[in-house]
């Protein structure tokens, strides 16, 4: 059963703000965007099977379109070949978007420091939460994923309007 | 079905090809290999398919090779055959100098060595002479540079913050 | 994202006004894009289609290149070990035994009996779990998702085997040269115990859903075809090969690590389509499982390891006690021990076919050059042959059927 936020109970109604009603609707059904490129990808595949079910945490429906996800789970090895595209699906990604970075080589390059990987998606996307290891665990990549839900109960639900959100993106060159 | 042996296959090529376009005979652990020279490939290859003996006609491999030491000879190709049916395998190696290392293609007579061709493009810059669509399959496409060549490093040239001092290199 | 644009290509030699309407003969691109739900992978493919067939498609892999040649030739040749996992990273241990065994004929290593037999065992158990992906994942893309989700099950507990005997899940770096890095425990035993008696329930209970499934069946027969002759000129291997109609198996022709004491048979098709592939896929399991078995019942006693001081690290009660043992430890860790100079190629029954590592050394701590052999690069090639006229999903059943590994694609 989900946490209740903080609010005021009585016989027949609950009150809370809005915030984190909304908040809490989103971190529980999260839709995510599986970006499988390799090895993490199995092992995301093992999240999603029944042992390590990722449908718990509302995550059954995963959305292979961009415009209805709302986590981009970026999974294995993104090479300089593949930038472009990694950065065009992050644009047409709607907000309010989170974007889950699993593995070394998502996150900084892994065991790959040659000429043709990205040293790191977070050259050319922002990156929320980042899961570590080769292959992470899937119990790893659920508490990476529990982290993104943290995320979404406690944001503000007009992040995409905040200056320090427009400064990040800009410096990313999104507009 | 008799076993082929390796001095069988070196009879029948020199004696369908002239001893002096086989050399460097050599054996690695059971596998023939027989350098020749670069126009030698293509009616070799026909041969060894078209030999009702011999038979080799499946491709197994085809690997780009750069020694930069070889004057004259730097790039060399290593073709990989298979006779299925005898299972006998063997390797022809031919070299050419590395302002102008033209082989033929041999996609007419097997189709796998499209992209095997391709991928020897793109790591060493050897042309195939008659490849349908010779152009990078790996890397970028605007890439300048041969990476796989022994003159060129591992690592990302433009990266700025993994310094080498740190990574004691 | 699979974009849809409409190209208005010049007509192809057919008049507008004939079959009555401006648009009816004009071709349509669509680009079956890197990232796409049912392509397993990211390779590209940019499909000329006429309506809902297909009249061409254009290929563009590389979108994984990660360099793994450039970096062997970098690594000493026990780091090249966790690269080879990376290839093909559903049957990871298989790459890992090929590279051992390449690096041990290269050396002149012989492993004992009883370190070939635990090979045998955890390349099998790899063939089980990348052929039970294979399978599932092609009923997933007909639409039957729960044989994935029954089947998986079985695949953690292979998981759990490769855990007790290196420590790792999908990525393991297994054995060492001369043998493995330590022995079957009782656990393992056990658990493979568990394996034998549980996976063929499970395997039936899948089949029973999927196999005689009509809908399986009307999606899969007749779909992307492939011709043994023309299969075998594209360089096909594996059990895309076989579902062709040849027999060719590395282990049987030419066996290595002990696959010469083994009894299995080699499940050959007969059309080449993707429920020939199928069934050979199924089938090799029922063999991978038959293999086990008999490896577990005549595992012979001995060692687990070769005694090659140069190569195999020594226990580390006597690096402490030792002087020679010692400087074995260092020179190993540091890769101060030189390799003879020479020219080696081995394959192995990998997965998907014939996964060879040819190997060039020149004396140094590192390969001069090392090519790997990947299947999955050389029959992916067919594809376009395989789907020219028939439709989008047709393409993506055979797609799934073929098994490509994007890993192993581009190295």
């Amino acid at each position: 059963m989900v946490e209740s936020p903080p609010g005021l109970e009585g016989q027949g109604f609950f009150a809370t703000s809005l915030d984190s009603l909304v908040g809490l609707a989103r971190a529980n059904s999260l839709w995510p965007l599986p970006f499988a490129t390799s090895c993490c990808g199995i092992e995301f595949m093992s999240t999603m099977a029944s042992h390590y079910d990722i449908g718990r945490f509302g995550a059954e429906r995963l959305s292979f379109s961009a415009r209805q996800a709302d986590v981009l789970m970026v999974m294995g090895t993104i090479a300089k070949k593949m930038a472009p595209v990694l950065k065009q699906v992050y644009l047409q990604m709607a907000e309010p978007r989170w974007v889950l970075s699993v593995g070394a080589c998502a996150c900084s390059g892994g065991i790959f420091d040659t000429y043709s990987v990205l040293q790191g998606i977070d050259r050319i996307i922002p990156v929320d939460v980042y899961v570590p290891g080769c292959p992470p665990r899937p119990e790893q990549i659920l508490d990476g994923f529990m982290q993104i839900q943290e995320l979404a109960k406690k944001e503000s639900t007009r992040r995409r309007n905040m200056p320090e959100y427009k400064a990040l993106l800009a410096s990313y060159g999104i507009e | 079905m008799e076993n082929l042996n390796n001095q069988q296959i070196i009879e029948t090529l020199q004696n369908t090809f002239g001893e002096n376009t086989i050399y460097g005979i050599g054996e690695s652990h059971g596998i023939l290999q027989i350098t020749t020279h670069v126009d030698n490939i293509v009616p070799m290859m026909h041969f060894l398919y078209a030999d009702p003996v011999l038979k080799f006609q499946f491709l197994t491999d085809l690997a780009g090779i750069h020694f930069p030491e070889a004057k004259g000879q730097e790039l060399g190709v290593v073709y990989h055959l298979h006779s299925l049916e005898n299972n006998v395998r063997l390797w022809i190696k031919a070299y050419a100098p590395i302002e102008a290392p033209n082989f033929p293609t041999i996609t007419g007579l097997y189709a796998s060595a499209n992209w095997m061709e391709r991928e020897a493009f793109d790591f060493y810059g050897i042309i195939f002479e008659g490849h349908p669509n010779l152009v990078r399959i790996l890397n970028v496409d605007d890439m300048d540079y041969h990476p796989m060549r022994k003159e060129y490093p591992l690592e990302d040239a433009t990266r700025h913050d993994k310094i080498d001092e740190m990574f004691g290199r | 994202m699979s974009e849809i644009a409409l190209v208005n290509s010049p007509n192809v030699g057919l008049d507008k006004t004939q079959k009555g309407g401006p648009y009816v003969n004009d071709l349509s691109t669509l680009n079956l894009g890197p990232t796409h739900p049912a392509t397993h992978g990211i390779f590209q493919n940019i499909l000329t289609m006429d309506g809902e067939t297909i009249i061409d498609a254009e290929q563009t892999v590389g979108y994984i290149h990660r360099a793994f040649e450039k970096i062997a030739e970098r690594r000493p040749f026990y780091q090249i070990t966790t690269l080879t996992d990376r290839m093909n990273y559903c049957s990871s241990p298989i790459n890992n035994m090929g590279w051992h065994l390449t690096v041990e004929k290269l050396l002149g290593i012989e492993v004992p009996k009883r370190a070939q037999y635990i090979r045998v065992i955890m390349m099998e158990l790899a063939r089980l779990a990348d052929h039970i992906v294979c399978n599932s994942i092609l009923a997933v893309d007909t639409g039957a998702l729960t044989g994935f989700l029954y089947v998986y099950q079985w695949r953690e507990h292979i998981y759990e085997i490769y855990e007790e005997l290196c420590g790792a899940r999908l990525t393991t770096n297994m054995g060492r040269f001369g043998g493995m890095e330590r022995d079957l425990s009782k656990v393992a035993i056990e658990k493979i115990n568990v394996l034998l008696a549980g996976l063929p329930k499970g395997l039936k209970e899948f089949e029973g859903m999927v196999m005689r499934n009509r809908i399986f069946m009307d999606r899969t027969q007749n779909v992307g075809a492939i011709s043994a002759e023309r299969a075998l000129n594209y360089g096909f291997t594996g059990p895309n090969l076989r579902a062709a109609g040849v027999d060719y198996d590395v282990r049987s022709l030419n066996p290595y690590s002990s696959y010469e004491d083994f009894e299995f048979d080699v499940p050959v098709g007969t059309k080449g389509d993707t429920y020939d592939r199928f069934l050979v896929r199924e089938e090799e399991m029922w063999q991978s499982l038959r293999i086990i078995q008999q490896a577990m019942d005549n595992l012979p006693e001995g060692p687990y390891h070769a005694d090659a001081p140069h190569y195999y690290l020594p226990p580390k009660q006597e690096v402490y006690k030792n002087m020679e043992a010692l400087i074995y430890h260092f020179k190993i860790v540091m890769g101060e021990i030189d390799a003879p100079v020479g020219e080696v190629y081995q394959s192995v029954e990998g997965g998907n076919g014939e996964l060879g590592f040819y190997l060039v050394s020149d004396g140094g701590r590192t390969p001069y050059r090392l090519k790997f052999r990947r299947p999955g690069f050389i029959y992916y090639q067919a594809f376009p042959e395989m789907i020219k006229g028939s439709s989008l999903s047709d393409a993506i059943v055979t797609m799934s059927s073929m098994n490509v590994i994007a890993g192993e694609l581009d190295t």
